[in-house]
């Protein structure tokens, strides 16, 4: 944590209120994103026990599984879920615009440019927080190797016919909320931290309900107070008063409440089905169909004060305007959904269980790019986090004190005016280090001549000044101007192209499958009981 | 009542070995739960009865059929001797009076297996371990006993290996858990041992004396495969988080000079009045860092005491790495701000931290604008 | 230590002391290098080179073998620095050997010494440096290269700190290689998560060799088991702490090396651990115990202190190098620090007392240097905390193995209460090769061996 974030934690206990630690939004916020608040059954791997989903404020959709040990009702679940999500995906598809990419012609193996559709929007998913990212990733990898009737009429417990698509849509949003910077699908506490210092602990941060409590306590409440509030208050029942924004239960709820309402619920199916007339049926039916509403209720019950946190959540976060350079990374967000859509309607096969090498490596190298850019452009988006960048000694602002003309040795002598800037940063400039200033939103670079006695420092401008012998007008910063140099890159860009999968090379155990065709990877073995 | 030191509890101590108050409650066998709802911040653990029921049923299945699938797991990964033939697997009846009782039981019964060159499976056998001058029964999910004499701790966990990889801070504190096994496991390794070497030499034959026990410091750790209930296995080192458990277990038994430097008469009797037992509790200094909230039941309580006292640790251990001598938030915050950072006084100042902090809290003021320099200002007020 | 070190060595320590021959086993080591290398049917040979066991010299060797058997060879270093004194070696060993350099297409991509070299010819286009027996280059540059015809062989050099993905992006461009490195300095990292593919043979954040090795358990590995650069004072120590179960022993004897001051001592704490770590090889000078910031400016000024005394006390070494003492100059002193900012202040508080000519430099850039004496301000004194990067095994291994005659580590007291408070959580991924002895557990062992070397400071 850098000093200035560690001294907004300490103003935010000091104030008790949370305390701003970026100026402007540096995440994209779609329009209508889809907010998802799932819950599961403890101890039991992806076995979902119900969710709010849904992009409407006022109107989510409940889905419970009420004996979420039962394969048909959590293939009910999931097959309502897709019911939900993939038409809110879909619906970003058609709508698509010119655009240009580079990719290597398979006959010459140079870079060509392509005219390729991308689309002019994508779907944003949001999560209470972490967990619930993670559990968007293990929905994505139980559902998409699941095969259905129609895909493999043998196959035992075939799936709904929509649930293996909804599986690969999930992992992509999985994956791609690896990507820094990304916002196809976020963690509301992820959201929230970056832009406010709360009083307390990241660790504690991770509670949605604590952490809104600092940023936007009631009225009159230090925030510590109500974070305590939302982290430990019981009611009469002992059940706490701010759920956990899940996906895991509180076990007090486990115990108290759900676990006799799924009994209720087995006991009334028992019943039914062993029901000898169409009169008894009728009586158990409704016994039945109450029991499984008790657990609807009960489900609501949780998910509803999490569902309303995001949403308040995205209110606080839609005051902030949004950075100049959000954009650029939702476009990027875009690509990657436009190119999901592309596999799936090629028809390629659910993205495997393990990334071959080269797979691995390419999306090592793309997520430390963009790791590096995302770093870059928010401080170029905002002064609080480039004050970050300075403290740490990787930018410096200051005034210019003096401009000196002068030129580079060649035949055709260029403007290489040296700039000397008085700055109170200390900036770790090495040997004729390199720095950039933002011109017109496009970087200039600049040499690291020499510290004058007074510590300011000498500077040699080397381009973006034009093609003339002067300089263009207002290339050079003058006398008196006010000026911010970066240390660091401000488009980093990715390495060198790996070699493709089917040249992986004998050090990284050759080509993942010789044969050169496209494996469909098999579902998972099921057991006759599948859940314990 | 005291509550006996468990392999979870003993574990634990490497979570905050710092922190003197835990290491005397649980070196005194105190419930800290408890203690916790008495001192009116109670702990929040529990376990769903969803998770503990399917634990359950996992581990029975992982050891159905004499522990066939089981030994196969344990075969496949681990080795130690020619591949298990179902129904020759040794499955000694380790029930026996009392704690005491079983682990004896159970010492014997390596020792037995050991001798007997094939495979054993002892389910949930009993483990002695000496710890700061009391006894701890340690009794892990299983330990089997390979035909060349190596003992391996199985650890029995319900959590998914999905692909081959498992949540990693679970698979972490099982390895810490199965360590504490793998150290009480060598305890009576070296007790079979000196037996060995102590009996006399038998009359007339003198056959070589066979092969010292060797607990392997490789535990193999059952998990249910993907989505499944089928048990699948994976093999993990804990030279590390054993090595780490001696060295705790070896400071543990300074537990006495912590309880010499209290009041004498302090005592834990969670029937005394709150007050007394805060007094009590405060006697012994705690070191609170958040991720005590995970890890222990007294966490609240003494979260609660560290935002009395305005201690930096409460935001994590980490900010304090650059706050030096300064440890409460009143102190940082006055020394950012007593100077307006002027150029001259700070080149003098030879205090990197504040020299540091101030020069933060002017580009952090500076970055809001005008109007938050006001707020920094009142704060500093 | 007549056990054959070869193929399998890796492993088998040197036993017994009194019939070692550290000239012969080194030796012996290298032949059975080359006879892989050259002859061998393994499309990889992997050498471990603990510090200062003459990796570069046995690289250089390698390369002219290869070179003379008529193999064109392209050698992969990690830095443009390691690049240019790969081929500065190669150039004084074999002038007329026709040497390539490639380097990027930046401002001052090369050492300008290279200028000097009749035949070495430098370039950013491999296509034109084709043809010459010799090519050098860093990982990042080769990544580039594309299309070219493949090398016959490669050497890889400090192979242990390139990245898996790296080696991904360059093993197209070679049959077969010899892969070069020390496995206990740093560890290669990645600046964004990489735990999804944790356990995973080909993980493209691990080490080149972890993958290759995983790939390929078959390739034959070597070691080299003699430390020509550390001291019969330092190599026990560094091979047990870092080394446990590839030990190393140390070329020279216990009176091989010696390092005497023509000055004599003044009585303050400076020059009385200066004498400590002359006498023994390591010297702690430890500063009262304190929470400070890194920049601790008491033993910022203590470590600048030192190094002032060494250089005034007109210090002379003696090794087996040359019969004549050699005097301790500055550029025979190196200082050693976890963090930037650290090696700024010590350079700083240097400059104070006119200092110039030393070295300051963190772990990271101190690796595969070597000096007659450094200072070391231990990555934990005055931190109220121990994090992964300042128990990270491979740095303190690094500032610990740098010297040929003493090491003097200036620390705060209470280091040592530090590691036992810190919390051993981490988590556990599963499949993942666990790197032993960790940091925790070498840092125990090097502060228990300096606490017999501890010389308290007195302001």
């Amino acid at each position: 944590m850098s000093l200035i974030s560690t001294l907004a934690r300490l103003e935010a206990v000091q104030t008790g209120r949370a305390q701003p630690v970026a100026t402007v939004r540096h995440r994209h916020l779609a329009d209508h994103p889809l907010v998802f608040v799932p819950l599961t059954t403890a101890g039991e791997a992806g076995a979902p026990l119900g969710a709010l989903v849904g992009t409407e404020r006022d109107a989510p959709r409940l889905l419970v599984v009420p004996q979420p040990r039962d394969r048909e009702l959590r293939f009910a679940f999931l097959a309502e879920l897709a019911e939900v999500v993939l038409p809110y995906v879909d619906g970003f598809a058609a709508d698509t615009e010119a655009a240009e990419r580079s990719e290597s012609d398979p006959e010459t193996g140079k870079r060509v440019k392509v005219e390729v559709e991308l689309c002019t929007d994508a779907p944003q998913l949001v999560v209470p927080g972490r967990a619930g990212v993670e559990f968007v990733r293990l929905l994505g990898r139980s559902m998409r190797f699941r095969r259905t009737a129609e895909q493999d009429p043998d196959t035992p417990y075939p799936a709904p016919p929509r649930v293996p698509l909804l599986g690969r849509w999930l992992t992509h949003f999985g994956e791609r909320a690896r990507v820094p910077g990304s916002a196809l699908l976020t963690a509301m506490t992820d959201l929230l931290s970056r832009h406010w210092a709360s009083g307390q602990s990241s660790l504690e941060d991770q509670h949605l309900g604590a952490l809104l409590a600092w940023i936007d306590p009631p009225p009159g409440e230090r925030g510590a107070d109500a974070a305590l509030r939302a982290e430990l208050a019981r009611d009469a029942q002992g059940q706490l008063v701010c759920p956990p924004a899940g996906p895991a239960t509180d076990p007090a709820f486990d115990n108290k409440l759900l676990a006799p309402a799924i009994e209720r619920y087995d006991r009334a199916r028992t019943a039914l089905a062993a029901a000898e007339d169409g009169l008894a049926a009728d009586q158990r039916l409704a016994e039945l169909t109450a029991a499984e509403h008790a657990i609807r209720t009960l489900v609501e019950s949780r998910t509803r004060p999490t569902w309303d946190a995001v949403w308040r959540g995205l209110d606080l976060l839609r005051e902030l305007p949004e950075g100049d350079r959000a954009a650029e990374r939702w476009t990027r967000d875009r690509w990657s959904y436009t190119g999901h859509r592309d596999r799936v309607l090629a028809g390629e096969p659910p993205q495997p269980r393990h990334d071959d090498a080269v797979t691995a490596a390419n999306k090592l190298a793309a997520r430390e790019t963009a790791q590096a850019r995302l770093e870059a452009q928010e401080a170029l988006d905002d002064p609080l986090v480039m004050a970050g960048r300075r403290l740490a000694g990787e930018a410096f602002a200051g005034e210019v004190t003096d401009v000196v003309m002068a030129y580079s040795e060649s035949k055709r002598p260029s403007p290489r005016p040296l700039i000397t800037v008085r700055t109170e940063d200390r900036p770790h400039l090495g040997e004729r280090a390199k720095v950039y200033r933002s011109l017109a939103g496009k970087p200039q670079s600049a040499q690291f001549v020499a510290y004058e006695p007074d510590g300011a420092v000498v500077l040699r401008l080397l381009d973006k000044m034009g093609r003339s012998k002067e300089p263009d007008e207002g290339s050079v910063p003058e006398k008196g101007e006010r000026v911010c140099w970066t240390l660091f890159d401000h488009a980093p860009r990715g390495g060198p192209a790996l070699p493709e999968p089917e040249d992986t090379p004998w050090t990284h155990g050759g080509p993942p499958d010789a044969s050169g065709a496209v494996a469909v990877p098999l579902p998972d073995p099921v057991t006759e009981e599948d859940m314990l | 009542m005291p509550k006996p030191l468990d392999a979870r509890a003993l574990a634990a101590l490497a979570a905050n070995p710092g922190c003197r108050r835990r290491a005397l409650l649980d070196g005194a066998g105190i419930d800290k739960s408890v203690l916790a709802t008495a001192l009116g911040s109670p702990s929040g653990f529990g376990q769903s009865q969803f998770a503990f029921v399917r634990g359950n049923a996992f581990e029975a299945r992982v050891k159905a059929d004499g522990g066939a699938e089981l030994l196969r797991l344990v075969y496949e990964r681990v080795g130690g001797g020619p591949e298990a033939v179902p129904g020759a697997v040794a499955t000694p009846d380790l029930a026996a009076v009392g704690p005491e009782g079983r682990a004896a039981r159970t010492a014997l019964a390596l020792k037995e297996a050991s001798e007997a060159g094939g495979w054993a499976l002892l389910d949930h056998p009993m483990l002695a371990l000496d710890v700061a001058g009391s006894v701890a029964f340690l009794e892990p999910d299983a330990v089997v006993v390979h035909p060349d004499g190596h003992w391996t701790v199985i650890e029995i966990k319900s959590f998914p290996m999905i692909d081959g990889s498992a949540d990693a801070a679970k698979v972490g504190a099982a390895a810490r858990q199965a360590a504490v096994y793998a150290l009480a496991l060598e305890r009576v390794a070296e007790r079979v041992a000196e037996q060995a070497a102590g009996t006399p030499a038998a009359p007339l034959a003198t056959p070589p004396p066979p092969p010292l026990p060797r607990v392997r410091h490789r535990v193999l750790l059952v998990c249910p495969k993907d989505f499944s209930n089928l048990p699948t296995a994976s093999v993990v080192d804990v030279r590390k988080q054993l090595s780490v458990t001696r060295r705790q277990l070896a400071r543990l038994t300074r537990i006495e000079d912590i309880a010499a430097a209290l009041p004498p008469g302090t005592t834990f009797d969670p029937e005394r009045p709150a007050e007394e037992l805060t007094a009590a509790v405060e006697s012994v200094p705690a070191a609170y860092a958040p991720e005590c909230l995970a890890a222990c039941e007294l966490a609240f309580h003494c979260r609660a005491r560290a935002r009395e006292e305005g201690a930096v640790t409460l935001l994590g251990r980490s900010v304090r790495g650059e706050l030096g001598e300064l440890t409460t938030v009143a102190g940082v915050l006055a020394a950012a701000c007593e100077a307006s950072g002027d150029r001259d006084e700070l080149a003098e100042l030879d205090d990197p931290t504040v020299h540091a902090l101030r020069r933060a809290a002017v580009l952090r003021a500076e970055a809001l604008g005008a109007e938050a320099l006001g707020e920094v200002a009142g704060v500093c007020r | 230590m007549t056990e054959p070190i070869g193929a399998g060595s890796i492993g088998a320590g040197p036993s017994a002391a009194e019939s070692f021959d550290p000239g012969a086993a080194a030796d012996e080591a290298t032949r059975a290098i080359l006879r892989d290398t050259l002859r061998g049917g393994a499309r990889g040979v992997v050498v471990d080179s603990p510090p200062g066991a003459g990796k570069s010299t046995l690289v250089v060797n390698a390369a002219l073998e290869l070179a003379a058997a008529g193999r064109p060879l392209m050698v992969v270093a990690q830095t443009n620095a390691q690049v240019d004194d790969l081929v500065l070696r190669l150039a004084e060993k074999q002038p007329e050997l026709p040497v390539g350099r490639l380097h990027s297409s930046e401002a001052d991509p090369y050492d300008k010494a290279l200028d000097d070299l009749a035949h070495v010819r430098k370039s950013a286009k491999a296509s034109e440096l084709a043809g010459l027996d010799v090519v050098i280059s860093t990982a990042a540059k080769w990544a580039h290269v594309k299309g070219a015809e493949p090398w016959q062989h490669a050497i890889v050099d400090e192979a242990y700190q390139m990245r898996s993905d790296a080696l991904l992006a360059v093993a197209g461009l070679f049959e077969r290689a010899l892969f070069v490195g020390d496995p206990g300095q740093l560890d290669p990292f990645a600046i964004v998560g990489a735990e999804q593919w944790a356990g995973l043979s080909y993980d493209p954040s691990a080490s080149a060799v972890n993958t290759l090795l995983a790939h390929n358990p078959e390739l034959p590995q070597h070691r080299l088991p003699v430390s020509w650069r550390l001291p019969a004072s330092a190599a026990p120590l560094v091979s047990d702490a870092f080394y446990p179960y590839t030990r190393f022993r140390s070329g020279t004897d216990h009176g091989d090396r010696t390092l005497r001051f023509g000055v004599a001592a003044d009585g303050s704490a400076p020059d009385q651990v200066i004498d400590e770590a002359a006498a023994s090889g390591w010297g702690l000078l430890e500063l009262p115990a304190r929470h400070t910031p890194r920049t601790d400016p008491e033993a910022v000024r203590a470590v600048a202190r030192v190094v002032r005394r060494l250089l005034d006390r007109g210090g002379a070494t003696l090794s087996e190098r040359a019969p004549d003492p050699a005097p301790l100059t500055p550029d025979r002193i190196a200082v050693g620090t976890a963090h930037r900012d650290q090696a700024a202040a010590v350079r700083a508080a240097l400059a104070d007392l006119a200092v110039t000519g030393v070295t300051v430099d963190t772990a990271n850039r101190l690796q595969g240097r070597e000096y007659d004496v450094t200072v070391v301000l231990h990555p934990l004194s005055g931190r109220p905390d121990a994090t992964a990067f300042h128990l990270e095994t491979g740095r303190l291994c690094v500032l610990t193995s740098r010297h040929r005659h003493a090491c003097i580590v200036v620390c705060r007291a209470g280091v040592a209460e530090l590691l036992d408070d810190h919390p051993s959580t981490e988590p556990v991924q599963l499949g993942v090769t666990m790197k032993f002895p960790d940091g925790w557990e070498a840092n125990h062992a090097v502060l228990a061996r300096l606490a017999e070397h501890r010389v308290e400071w007195r302001p």
